[in-house]
């Protein structure tokens, strides 16, 4: 299968300034004359979905070298998928058996695969691998927000102060389950909001609703519920969402990504503007029984990658048959691969880099990169080295998928990763941050080399102004005093601190908003 | 029958639009002293109950003892944690160079220098409303500062209805002085709190044309009551006229700060009283122990009706146990509490005694059914997770800044401490049908979340000064949270009232604390390596964020708002 020719995100240069007299354009509210000289905002219809595959996914085994068999065999033997049980995807790899489905999608050209990704000095923790990959940080780097949080605060720089709204009227990412991830943090609070059931409104909040007693306790048990559930600002648009898509095509039973995946695409079809959704499978932490004896195409891991290929199959041909599939793409990602070399156990222990798989209509099939080089003398402790830095499929995905301009990505990724061909971007319509809600907090010139005037409003009464790094270091407190009402100016003085970006923030009562600011070179 | 039995499933209903929820099976347990099981579920329903919150060191000393001397040792005040030593300034001078509180330096009290400067005053008021909070957030083991709230939401004055704040901290005083005292003796003392005296406009109560506001207020709300559906009036308009005439004359002196009598304001003519007080007469006296006199003859009276001890034992039973009194309750509790108050001549610690140590307020039916109000919800959270704040003695601004934004918390669900709506006091203590129910609304739900939320991230801001937890302060104090099921469990036993199901202590066992994971030992294995390492910022992450989720699920789910 050739892969297509990687098309260059090209917007005619025409068409929006970057800068106006020095400042962003993200300085100016949506409504603002200035904004409105330059036509219509585009809002951009698409949708990425994330599925974390929890507890670290064998990479190995699901995608297999065919050209380097004898090495791959000879490392984990007592696992290893016999050749002829390979689906060819190349002459050189293949898939592991139980993954039919994906087969197909890649058959029809909906699928692609980055060999081998990860990043430098990988983390065995499960814990702190999965921090990592879902703030995009660096190895020995802890950072207090996900890289979805901060692509969703730089879109929509307001939130939460004035939403929802009529030009942002649901929730900004969507995880289904019962908790927010790290995913959707963003530099103050979290972006996200969390969907077990979204017809019902039990367990639209909270996933644990266990039943109330029939006492007094009870009752009040069941009236404090009452409230949250009224009390959630989305509820309405996502169950009128749902409501909306009375018929979907047929997923399979038992299988809880497939269950995610369809509430996924009933939200999408159902009319919901939300960008992101988060789902969520595993444990694929398989340390012991990962494969039967005698018969390794099954076991624990082929039934794992069963679920997961024919989830995202049953989830590709529904978007199909609700007419969405050109708005949307998904991702794959596991905290770690596993080790090359099995254990006794009949298992792999934790290791590093992984592929990443892509599905869409829009997603350029084909699998990039190579097989990873496996030894003829496998020790246990080797591990698949990297070829692709998982920030570059992130960023690749921001660019164009999410169409974040080229010159804001470093605000999200914090650093610059080369751009990979992995989506067909030329769908891509330059997205500009929805500036809707109320703005309590400018920052009037970023990047800046030097110094920047941030511009914060106060209503009166305790207002605080506070500067972060990424790591959620306070830097520095201009503002914690009692000011009356109105509008002033700090001017931040970057100092000696290195290049980068950091966050400014301001509380006023129960207002908090947070904005970025890059300091360059 | 033990909880977890009693706490069984309900019918699974299909999901309606509830008209009301009708109100279970209630109990018929009394006063008798409670002989049943004295075990950690015992003691923090009593600890959460009579304190705010239950600390697990709190819960470990008291569990040492008996439950009759746990009670007896709550209800053990001093004269000296009685009367805690005052606020002291925190605040700019006046911008008027010859105001008396200039004269004050930062670090003293303020409570013995007067000044009719608006704005210091203002101040004042803020000074020490941080203060109560910091006697709050320091409490003692003992009952005080939650029966000195209940007196508060009694006794009801609004600082911000009184200009100077020296009689408002004066009023609080009162009420903790006498908290554990006698109630007839407090009574008499509020009477003539120059708080209460400006409040309720005694000061302008004269004879030519009585105010019948506290007069009023002293039969209708703060002693006899309105009957058993707090509605029906016992005591007749003419009673209230009656005792407004018997408290003519008296103002505060704005040097001394004390209520003051002046005979020539005051009625002199007898006073008839209806047939609810037996016809009573007091007779008229004029001379400067009029008003004394009176006062003493009028308080008698009123004492000597059956009611006030019942109206009295009601809101303390609404403050303790449950709002719902039926006809069960009255009879069984309410009625003889009344006669443990009558017969100590309206001393409160027997009554509260007899209260917390019967079987109706350990039985089961009347646990977790408690709406925590702001300060409860707030003050409970600092004090069992450990949130440290400045030292008074060290940084005693650093100290009342915090408080403030304690204050200030309370202040946004709706319970500004020292300025309670009206008279009447917060309405969840009296309001029918919701009563506490009205604590929780579409507003303060969220605000309350919010809450739990930031103080186990950001934390709160004020004066450079930071308060927040991370949560690993209460993982250390339980005993084993090496383990994720039992650092769930016993989470959940110090944080609910209710239990979870296993199979959702499972569920956010693997989606909260283990992020996914199935494995136990992940989390053991984290715990570990930083308790033997505590200063490797990596593992601190991995155990902080963690503990974090965990604990602010667990405080946005609704079992958390009940205690």
């Amino acid at each position: 299968m050739k892969r297509r020719q990687f098309l260059r995100n090209t917007v005619p240069a025409t068409i929006l300034p970057a800068f106006v007299g020095g400042f962003s354009l993200r300085t100016f509210g949506a409504e603002s004359p200035l904004m409105q000289l330059f036509g219509e905002t585009p809002v951009s219809d698409h949708v990425l979905v994330i599925v974390q595959l929890s507890g670290g996914n064998d990479g190995l085994n699901a995608v297999i070298p065919i050209d380097n068999y004898s090495n791959y065999f000879n490392a984990r033997s007592n696992i290893a998928i016999p050749q002829n049980s390979i689906l060819p995807l190349t002459a050189q790899t293949g898939l592991n058996p139980a993954m039919t489905g994906m087969k197909s999608l890649f058959d029809d050209g909906k699928l692609g695969i980055v060999q081998a990704c990860g990043y430098p000095t990988p983390s065995f923790s499960h814990f702190r691998a999965t921090d990592i990959w879902m703030s995009a940080s660096d190895s020995n780097q802890v950072l207090t927000s996900g890289w979805q949080g901060r692509y969703l605060n730089y879109e929509y720089p307001n939130f939460p102060t004035g939403y929802p709204n009529s030009s942002a009227p649901d929730p900004l990412g969507i995880q289904i389950g019962s908790t927010t991830s790290l995913t959707f943090q963003g530099p103050s609070i979290s972006m996200g909001m969390s969907i077990s059931n979204p017809t019902s409104f039990y367990n639209l909040l909270n996933g644990v609703e266990d039943p109330a007693p029939n006492n007094n306790a009870g009752k009040e048990l069941k009236y404090v519920r009452l409230v949250a559930r009224q009390t959630s600002q989305y509820a309405d648009v996502v169950k009128a969402a749902a409501a909306r898509v009375t018929q979907q095509a047929v997923y399979p039973a038992n299988n809880t990504l497939a269950d995610q995946l369809k509430i996924v695409a009933r939200l999408v079809k159902g009319g919901l503007q939300t960008r992101v959704y988060m789902v969520s499978y595993g444990s694929f932490d398989t340390h012991s029984l990962q494969a039967n004896a005698g018969d390794t195409t099954n076991g624990n891991h082929a039934n794992l990658l069963k679920n997961v290929s024919n989830a995202i199959k049953a989830f590709q041909d529904d978007c199909k048959f609700l007419g969405i599939e050109d708005r949307v793409i998904g991702m794959t990602f596991s905290e770690f691969g596993r080790r090359i070399k099995s254990n006794s156990s009949q298992g792999t222990d934790h290791g590093a880099a992984a592929p990443m798989f892509l599905f869409g209509k829009n997603v350029l099939p084909g699998i990039m990169g190579s097989n990873p080089t496996i030894p003829t003398t496998v020790s246990v402790n080797d591990n698949i080295p990297m070829q692709y830095d998982f920030r570059s499929v992130y960023a690749t995905i921001l660019e164009n998928w999410l169409c974040v301009k080229n010159a804001d990505l470093q605000q999200i990724m914090l650093k610059n990763y080369q751009s990979l061909p992995l989506v067909n971007s030329v769908t891509c319509k330059i997205a500009n941050p929805n500036l809707s809600g109320t703005s309590y907090l400018e920052i009037w010139g970023t990047p800046f080399v030097q110094s920047t005037n941030i511009v914060y409003r106060t209503d009166g009464g305790h207002t605080l102004l506070q500067i972060f790094d990424t790591m959620g270091r306070l830097i520095k407190m201009p503002v914690d005093a009692d000011l009356a009402a109105g509008s002033y100016t700090y001017s931040f003085d970057s100092g000696v601190l290195p290049a980068g970006v950091y966050y400014a923030r301001l509380q006023n009562n129960s207002v908090q908003q947070v904005k970025a600011m890059i300091k360059i070179k | 029958m033990d909880r977890r039995e009693f706490f069984g499933t309900s019918k699974k209903k299909k999901e309606t639009t509830p008209v009301s929820f009708a109100s279970p099976s209630r109990t018929l347990s009394g006063v008798n002293p409670y002989t049943g099981p004295w075990t950690t579920n015992e003691v923090i329903h009593l600890l959460k109950r009579a304190m705010f919150g239950a600390v697990k060191a709190d819960v470990d000393f008291f569990k040492t003892m008996t439950m009759s001397q746990a009670v007896d040792y709550l209800l053990n005040v001093s004269a000296a944690q009685s009367q805690p030593p005052p606020p002291v300034k925190t605040y700019a001078n006046s911008t008027d160079p010859t105001d008396p509180d200039n004269a004050v330096l930062a670090g003293q009290t303020w409570v013995n220098t007067n000044t009719n400067d608006g704005a210091v005053n203002s101040n004042r008021t803020i000074n020490f409303k941080n203060w109560w909070y910091g006697q709050i957030l320091g409490q003692e083991r003992n009952i005080l500062e939650k029966l000195t709230l209940f007196w508060h939401n009694h006794f009801s004055t609004e600082c911000d209805s009184i200009p100077r704040a020296i009689w408002c901290y004066g009023n609080n005083a009162v009420l903790r002085k006498n908290a554990l005292g006698n109630f007839k003796q407090m009574t008499r003392e509020v009477a003539l709190d120059p708080g209460m005296l400006y409040y309720q406009n005694g000061y302008l109560n004269t004879k030519t044309a009585p105010d019948e506001n506290f007069g009023r207020e002293l039969q209708e709300l703060f002693t006899v009551g309105k009957g058993s559906d707090n509605a029906t009036q016992p005591f007749a308009e003419a009673d209230v006229k009656a005792a407004a005439r018997v408290l003519t004359g008296w103002q505060v002196n704005g040097t001394t700060n004390l209520a003051v009598f002046t005979p020539s304001r005051h009625d002199t003519a007898d006073k008839t009283f209806s047939a609810f007080y037996g016809n009573t007469v007091i007779t008229g006296r004029s001379g400067s122990t009029a008003g004394d006199l009176e006062i003493n003859d009028l308080l008698t009276m009123i004492f000597s009706v059956n009611d006030v001890s019942m109206h009295i034992c009601r809101k303390l039973y609404r403050w303790f146990v449950y709002y719902d009194i039926d006809a069960a309750t009255e009879a069984n509790v309410i009625t003889p509490l009344a006669q443990i108050f009558r017969a100590n001549n309206y001393d409160i610690k027997p009554v509260i005694s007899a209260l917390l140590k019967s079987e109706h307020f350990f039985d089961v039916a009347n646990q977790a059914c408690y709406i925590k109000g702001p300060v409860d919800l707030i003050a409970s959270l600092c004090r069992e997770f450990s949130v440290v704040f400045p030292s008074a003695a060290t940084d005693y601004v650093g100290a009342y800044n915090t408080w403030q934004i304690i204050w200030q918390l309370g202040f946004s669900m709706n319970q500004n401490i020292g300025d309670p709506p009206n008279v009447a006091g917060w309405s969840p203590y009296y309001q029918a049908p919701q009563f506490h129910e009205i604590w929780i609304n579409s507003d303060t739900l969220p605000k309350r979340n919010q809450f739990s939320d930031q103080m186990l991230t950001s934390g709160y801001v004020r004066g450079g000064k930071t308060i927040k937890t991370d949560g690993t302060a209460f993982a250390k104090s339980l005993p084993n949270p090496g383990d994720p099921n039992k650092l769930i469990s016993d989470s959940i036993i110090y944080l609910f009232r209710l239990p979870l199901t296993q199979a959702s202590m499972d569920q956010l066992k693997r989606d909260v604390l283990l992020t996914g994971q199935t494995n136990d030992s992940y989390w053991t294995n984290a715990w570990n390596a930083w308790t033997a390492n505590p200063n490797d910022t990596v593992n601190a992450n991995i155990v902080k964020t963690r503990l974090q989720s965990l604990y602010m699920y667990l405080m946005k789910l609704p079992e958390y708002q009940l205690s």
